[in-house]
């Protein structure tokens, strides 16, 4: 049987780069397999991709050798447009992958290239739609859509045709939780369903590890481990412990084997180990109390709470109605203390960037009141802070020289990796007086667990020089490191308002992997190691008690 | 500027017929000097847009596109050493030499700037009233690179848009100044080359440009609206050939500025007008 994807010897380098994007890489991809791209950023997942869909070497240029095939189709003898007909591909961001005015068309479109009949190309769309859950988008204009309803539109147009191979470059990076899990369980159908293959980039693995047949992990352009997903944690834990997933994090500091690969995997270890009664009976679902670090955070907070300080900023009533349109934020109040690290999580469309740049002037609200010192806001795209044609230009050297940039003065903003280009928009943000308030908008979207860690110490500096700061975000695993308390936004208000703990480690959807494997006694795999150990101590202790007995 | 349905006549027509109608009509004050030919031209355009219910995004094109009109103008008298009238002696002047402002090369600044907003008015009702999609469907069975060339440009507009959207909030998300609105269109110029590879590269992954043809046959059949806008067009075509063939306007710039309002003149502004606007007389057929 034809491989769905099969690579011999790749190796590429961009035009005008003297480092190889991919080297020598040697894989087949059977159909319908379900396979997971693992690696940091700039490790060559998405080059790969772009091979694979057949715009590397045909779009980008550059220096192409070995021979890749998809679906049977050599891409160096065909074009993008004819490896369209067996691939589907969905590239990072949403805005520049519609490309038709209404969704309709945009599902449509693909399907009309290929020259399909009228009646056939109707039959597809709905069906995308509905698979997808777009079908109430269908009449709607693509440039009234929020950046969640872009990124399904433009997997629907992907895999509208029922490609044989579906390319994948972080699909979810643009979804909150739910809308995540709902995608990923559409692509774990269609690989069930259809046979198609799945290539999936993606940085969140502890999202997808479940459905994977096998992972690939990219480093330095070269295949560093090829694996069933157990394998691959293995690999990981020894050799790059970045890659893990919270819950293998966990096991694996808390000395459990195997290591797990899903939620449920990792429930039925503690159970075999007899671990998980006790551990899931320290808080029921709705108790507030839970593992003594947990009581501290909830204890903190609460005194911090009584303490009457003059807040950073304070929203009193505020509403955005808009003119001809929906009402983003209904009566918001919320106060923010200086120093205060607050994460604002809630579903696509919830109002979270709409209540940053109110916050921020950007918006004016139409009623309601909105007090407090000069607040700095970091929008999605850091790229859109940086207008100057040299790193240097952006800032003073010292200034430079904080953000640890000082070695990249000579370069184009643009030519930054994306953890760089992060902290120079923190820095030309952060420029000037310093403000009472630091806002960030989704600002790990796309970033590998290193950068996200560094830019987590970079934000409690901040609080702890008397910033508060403020993240909109979908990472549950960010906001458990990094917020003391995290309010949820429904329907453009607070609809929970609490210690990080609490809402973490109660929630479905927003919880980290280490509190839906902990039913909620921890969040961060580091602290669920150490309950293990203690559990697992107990456990032993028992078992010695009780053998004792016996003898 | 986005296209959004309107229920008028050009709306109603098929893209290709309703963007080779503004096509011709840029086309005709391509070929005319006659600055009342060319107000005429203008008032027809303004008239199409209101009938076509896009005025107020013609209106504010041509509002945009004023500076560059007036540009035109003031930068016709200091470049061209034609005309008889000398208005103005601003003497020597480096790079340029011995400065002489006539009254023959302002009123031909003039016209410039006239036909500027002409030709600029044409292409925002272009791209208020002719719908993309259609478009790009209809220059899919011409060849790859004209539609590429097509899809792009229709396309980028809107992505570029969005781009400066969110600079200028980025912008004024900063302690200090902003930058001037100059840095960020010069950013969005910047980046418009990437922005269009990543448009161009999504086109080539759905598929666009591969040899298959969408199956003959199952085209619509000509709409009223779509022989009236087809008519409409070549007749505006014929009558600028044949008015710039003939020399119907009279028109002279240099040396002596020559523009008669007689009787041909008129009657040449008359057809313009009426053989544009009439399609928009019939709205039968067209969706609420």
């Amino acid at each position: 049987m034809t491989a769905a994807l099969r690579l011999d010897r790749v190796s590429y380098r961009y035009p005008g780069t003297a480092t190889p994007a991919l080297r020598d890489i040697s894989l087949a991809v059977a159909p319908g397999e379900f396979v997971v791209l693992a690696g940091g950023s700039g490790s060559g997942k998405s080059t790969l991709l772009r091979a694979a869909s057949a715009l590397v070497p045909h779009f980008h240029g550059g220096e192409f050798t070995g021979r890749l095939e998809v679906g049977g189709l050599d891409t160096r003898a065909h074009e993008p447009a004819d490896i369209a007909a067996v691939a589907g591909t969905l590239f990072q961001d949403p805005e520049t992958q519609v490309v038709m005015g209404t969704v309709r068309a945009e599902l449509a479109f693909p399907l009309e290239n290929r020259g399909l009949a009228a009646a056939a190309v109707a039959r597809g769309v709905e069906e995308a739609a509905l698979a997808l859950g777009i079908a109430p988008l269908l009449e709607r204009s693509t440039h009234e859509l929020s950046g969640g309803e872009l990124q399904r539109v433009a997997l629907g147009a992907a895999l509208v045709g029922r490609p044989r191979v579906a390319l994948l470059d972080e699909p979810t990076s643009q979804l909150d939780p739910v809308a995540g899990d709902e995608l990923l369980g559409v692509l774990r159908r269609l690989n069930e369903e259809w046979g198609t293959a799945v290539i999936l980039a993606e940085h969140r693995l502890e999202r997808c590890l479940s459905a994977a047949d096998r992972v690939i992990a990219l480093r330095d352009g070269a295949v560093a481990c090829d694996a069933h997903p157990r394998g691959f944690l293995d690999w990981a834990a020894e050799h790059q412990p970045e890659l893990q997933t919270p819950g293998a994090r966990m096991f694996s500091l808390a000395g459990l084997h195997p290591l797990p690969v899903s939620v449920k995997d990792a429930r039925r270890a503690l159970a075999a180990a007899r671990l998980d009664v006790d551990i899931r009976g320290q808080r029921a679902p709705d108790d507030a109390g839970g593992s003594p670090q947990h009581a501290q955070a909830v204890s903190r907070w609460r005194r911090s709470r009584a303490k009457r300080v003059e807040p950073a900023l304070a929203f009193s009533s505020v509403w955005l109605e808009l003119k001809g349109s929906r009402t983003v934020l209904r009566g918001v109040d919320l106060e923010i203390a200086p120093g205060e690290r607050v994460a604002l999580m809630g579903r696509n469309g919830a109002g979270k960037s709409t209540l940053l740049k109110v916050a921020a002037g950007l918006l004016t609200p139409t009623r309601g009141r909105l007090r407090g010192g000069r607040v700095a806001l970091l929008l999605q795209s850091p790229g859109d802070y940086a207008l100057r044609d040299r790193v240097g230009d952006e800032l003073p050297a010292a200034g430079l020289a904080a953000a640890g940039l000082a070695a990249r003065a000579d370069r184009h903003p643009r030519d930054l990796s994306g953890g760089e280009r992060q902290r120079l928009a923190l820095a030309i943000v952060l420029h000037g007086k310093r403000p009472a308030v630091v806002c960030l908008d989704e600002p790990t979207r796309g970033m590998d667990r290193g950068d996200k860690g560094a830019l987590g110490v970079l934000l409690a500096e901040l609080a702890g020089a008397g910033s508060a700061v403020i993240v909109a975000t979908h990472d549950a695993e960010f906001v458990a490191a990094f917020a003391q308390r995290t309010v949820l936004l429904g329907d453009g208000r607070p609809v929970a308002d609490a210690p990080t703990a609490d809402v973490l480690a109660g929630g479905w959807y927003f919880a980290t992997q280490t509190a839906r494997i902990l039913g909620g006694a921890a969040l961060l795999p580091e602290d669920g190691a150490a309950l293990l150990r203690r559990e697992t101590r107990g456990e032993a202790g028992d078992r010695a008690l009780s053998a004792r007995a016996d003898g | 500027m986005i296209y959004q349905r309107r229920s008028s006549p050009l709306h109603a027509a098929r893209a290709a017929v309703a963007s080779a109608w503004c096509v011709v009509l840029a086309l005709v004050a391509l070929s005319f000097d006659h600055p009342l030919v060319l107000c005429v031209l203008l008032a027809t355009v303004v008239a199409a847009a209101a009938a076509a219910r896009v005025s107020r995004r013609v209106l504010l094109a041509l509002l945009v596109a004023l500076p560059l009109a007036l540009a035109w103008a003031l930068i016709n008298p200091l470049v061209m050493r034609e005309g008889l009238t000398v208005i103005a002696r601003l003497g020597t002047v480096p790079v340029l030499g011995q400065l002489d402002v006539t009254a023959e090369a302002t009123a031909y600044g003039g016209v410039l700037a006239l036909r500027t907003l002409v030709i600029i008015g044409c292409f925002a009702l272009h791209s208020a009233a002719v719908d993309p999609d259609d478009l790009l469907r209809a220059f899919r069975r011409v060849s790859f690179r004209s539609a590429l060339t097509a899809a792009l440009a229709t396309r980028i507009v809107p992505v570029l848009a969005r781009d400066a959207r969110r600079l200028h909030d980025a912008q004024r998300c900063l302690a200090g100044e902003p930058a001037p609105r100059r840095a960020v269109v010069r950013a969005v110029a910047a980046g418009a080359l990437d922005r269009a590879v990543d448009v161009a590269a999504t086109l080539e992954v759905r598929g666009y440009g591969a040899a298959r043809r969408a199956p003959r046959g199952g085209g619509c059949p000509w709409s009223r609206h779509d022989l009236a806008f087809a008519f409409s067009a070549g007749a505006l075509a014929v009558a600028g050939v044949a008015a710039y063939a003939g020399n119907w306007e009279s028109f002279d710039a240099y040396p002596a500025f020559v523009a008669p309002v007689e009787g041909g003149q008129l009657w040449l502004c008359g057809a313009l007008a009426l053989g544009a606007l009439l399609p928009f007389a019939d709205r039968r057929g067209i969706e609420p």
